[in-house]
């Protein structure tokens, strides 16, 4: 009887196991790391709510925006692009051949929403306020404004483009029917939305200049920001899918793995030429601006580390392993494409800005900014896990095949 | 086992008290408990806001004001950084303690301070490169004429009233502070050490003193030396250049806040250039808001009209697909007429 009423239960969420053995087939290594790093990460959590950000953080007037606005928001942003690229390709412009990597882009990107959003609550001071931003005070001058508003469409865009997943998994036919024949409209909601506040992000530095440094200070700003999500969001994928391939092994017996190493070639392109443009952008601005004296100072030789061997390489990387059809050259430029977006995005929010400050001034994060960001990304990870091992997202559902 | 796990218990809760309270400290000890930091509370802000709203619900129609502050004259006996903490209930000290700093070997002259949450202002103390002595400036809000504070609000609340002060509402601010970072002189401040209901705290141009006829705020009114000067802004400009015309020599050719992004209400003369004396030179004559107004409207443009080409095109990507499925559909019922006939 009791095996009757738990049977749902032990089914959707178990994976078919007794909970005895299912807990038993999670006392792993990683789970323990994972485990330590939560139980850290959630005192730091508790620590801040009940004394405030001045102790448990390294913010101060000067530095009102540290590492939980420069990492978490803008590169987690940045990062959690994938279902704006490949959605884009796939659904707009008909790249069918891309749709086995749709399904885990869309769902990165609605959990790199989330938990970017679960990570500012920490940062707000008035996170219960935030529902203010919706409904009672609108500040329309401010780009932040359209930022808080982009992101609470975009979840639900991302809630619609996944919701097929759900409804597969929770055996709903009627409306996983009708919330695919949303997907295509949430799709293109998708991507004005995306570019809009991917952009933003960026737009949201054109009102300091005089803080960030004139080498990554410029009017094109929310371009550069716009452009880099856009190889970020490719790159993501390349990389996210050679982690994923290896840890679901399991669930993807029947992939062709020469057609699928193609693909990531053909991936690598597309983010070669997003480097491109972005790199020649970049050289237009700086020529325009006639920042080349900046270039032989310790900030030059920095902007010249990002630029050339984040930016660059990477793209003769992809070029190269497009022609030699090396699928491991292509993860490897992938990974440098991904760090070069991280450091860009901690240049501006953290390294670079307030940058006529002396050393001494300057802020580093606390240990208590690290613990709470490596907790975050850790219970992204482990949302990203429990959802891939139970809905078809790696693989096209067995019931539903014909629907692509 | 039951003593060995109570034991381990015990023992991670105390490692985790001690990180958690330990780390409080350090934090406190670093600060060194600058009273001016760790203030919560304010109720200026909050005060002032309400006078703005009743006067605003009223009708009541102001004349722009603000300050001259002739640098050249500042002795820097930080009285007004006293009268300042009294009248807005910032925490305080004997004002003798303030006049002290001044002739103190080791004082707060030693390093440029800015405002923190319990400051609204602060007297800087420079060395003048023209004649080797000193050279006090007060700073405050400058109080914009179009203030980036305002328009980097996203819950919109700051407000330029007419007579001049700009004034923050605490009762809708979620605490984002991108108000700090839009200001180009560094003045909005956060109560870093308020858990719960944390809030910005500025320099209000006393604005609950300076609605009221005669009066004049705080800092002007106890300075000993002169050095400010409350008046209508129009005024005090031209007070200003006939100032720097009738003393050749004295001041520097500039009237700080005259045009600096997009002018001030706190204007400024000088003996030496502005940058000698902490200010920022390089931020330009366009109002910060401006920065961003292009860019809003370019994706407001985008979003409207970009959208309708990528609808239509959605729509016509739909409508193909069916007719192909409906193709398909058809093919499919041949077929299986044709496989119906041979059998």
């Amino acid at each position: 009887m009791a095996k009757n009423t738990n049977s749902w239960f032990r089914e959707k969420i178990l994976l078919g196991m007794t909970p005895r053995d299912y807990i038993i087939s999670n006392v792993t290594l990683p789970n323990f790391i994972a485990a330590a790093i939560l139980g850290v990460a959630v005192s730091v959590m508790v620590y801040r709510l009940f004394a405030g950000l001045g102790p448990s953080t390294n913010l101060s007037d000067n530095y009102a925006w540290g590492l939980w606005i420069g990492f978490d928001i803008l590169v987690g942003i940045a990062l959690a692009a994938p279902g704006l690229t490949l959605g884009t390709a796939v659904h707009l412009f008909g790249m069918k051949e891309y749709h086995h990597f749709v399904r885990p882009a869309i769902l990165s990107s609605l959990l790199g929403y989330i938990f970017a959003v679960f990570a500012l609550m920490f940062d707000l001071g008035r996170y219960y306020r935030i529902p203010y931003l919706l409904g009672w005070s609108w500040g329309f001058s401010s780009i932040l404004f359209l930022i808080g508003w982009h992101f609470f469409l975009y979840i639900n865009i991302c809630l619609i483009e996944w919701s097929p997943a759900l409804f597969e998994w929770l055996n709903l036919k009627k409306y996983r029917e009708f919330f695919s024949r949303l997907a295509i409209w949430a799709t293109i909601f998708g991507v004005i939305i995306a570019g809009g506040h991917q952009s933003a992000l960026g737009g949201l530095y054109l009102i300091t200049p005089g803080k960030l440094h004139p080498l990554w200070y410029s009017m094109l700003l929310p371009v550069f920001f716009l452009l880099s999500a856009v190889f970020a969001g490719i790159g993501m994928v390349i990389v996210e899918s050679t982690i994923s391939h290896r840890v679901f092994k399991k669930q993807l017996q029947h992939l062709d793995h020469t057609a699928y190493d193609k693909l990531v070639v053909g991936l690598g392109k597309a983010t070669a030429s997003a480097l491109f443009v972005y790199f020649i952008l970049k050289m237009f601005d700086l020529g325009h601006s006639e920042n080349f004296h900046y270039l032989a100072t310790p900030y030059g030789y920095w902007y010249l580390v990002e630029i050339i061997g984040f930016v660059l390489f990477p793209a003769f990387l992809f070029v190269s392993a497009a022609r030699k059809q090396n699928a491991t050259l292509t993860r490897f430029a992938g990974l440098l494409t991904v760090l070069g977006v991280i450091l860009n995005r901690l240049n501006i929010s953290v390294i670079a800005y307030n940058w006529n400050f002396p050393a001494s001034m300057k802020y580093h994060p606390k240990w208590s900014e690290f613990a709470l960001t490596i907790g975050v990304i850790t219970m992204l990870i482990l949302a990203y896990r429990f959802i891939v091992n139970r809905m078809a997202i790696m693989y096209d559902h067995p019931d539903y095949e014909s629907a692509h | 086992m039951k003593i060995s796990r109570r034991e381990f218990l015990k023992r991670t809760a105390a490692i985790a008290g001690t990180t958690l309270i330990g780390s409080g400290v350090a934090a406190h000890a670093g600060e060194k408990l600058d009273p001016s930091i760790l203030s919560t509370g304010n109720t200026a802000n909050e005060r002032n806001w309400k006078i703005w709203v009743d006067r605003h619900k009223a009708g009541v129609s102001d004349e722009r004001h603000g300050v001259l502050v002739d640098t050249t004259l500042c002795i820097g006996c930080r009285r007004c950084e006293w009268a300042c903490n009294e009248w807005n209930k910032n925490p305080n000290r004997p004002i003798k303690e303030f006049e002290a700093s001044v002739n103190e070997a080791k004082s707060v002259f030693d390093k440029a301070r800015r405002m923190h949450a319990g400051n609204f202002t602060v007297v800087n103390r420079f060395k003048s490169s023209k004649d080797g002595k000193p050279i006090y400036v007060k700073r405050q809000c400058m109080h914009c004429e179009d203030p980036g504070c305002l328009s980097s609000c996203f819950v919109d609340a700051y407000r330029k009233s007419e007579k001049g002060s700009v004034l923050y509402n605490p009762s809708v601010c979620i605490g984002c502070r991108y108000c700090m970072l839009a200001c180009p002189f560094d003045v909005p401040a956060y109560e870093y050490h308020e858990a719960l209901n944390p809030q910005i705290t500025k320099c209000t141009m006393c604005f609950d003193r300076i609605t009221k006829e005669g009066f004049v705020p705080a800092c002007v009114e106890i300075c000993p030396a002169g050095v400010m000067r409350f008046g209508k802004r129009e005024d005090l400009i031209n007070l200003a250049h006939e100032k720097i015309r009738s003393n050749p020599g004295k001041y520097v050719d500039h009237v700080y806040g005259e045009h600096e992004v997009g002018g001030t209400s706190w204007l400024y003369l000088s003996s030496v250039p502005f940058n000698q004396i902490g200010f920022r030179t390089d931020i330009g004559k366009t109002p910060i808001p401006k920065l961003s107004k292009g860019y809003l409207f370019m994706v407001k443009m985008f979003e409207i009209v970009g959208a309708w080409p990528l609808v239509f095109g959605a729509y016509y990507a739909i409508s193909k697909a069916r007719k192909v499925k409906a193709s398909h559909e058809i093919s499919a019922e041949k077929k299986g007429e044709g496989h119906g006939e041979k059998h």
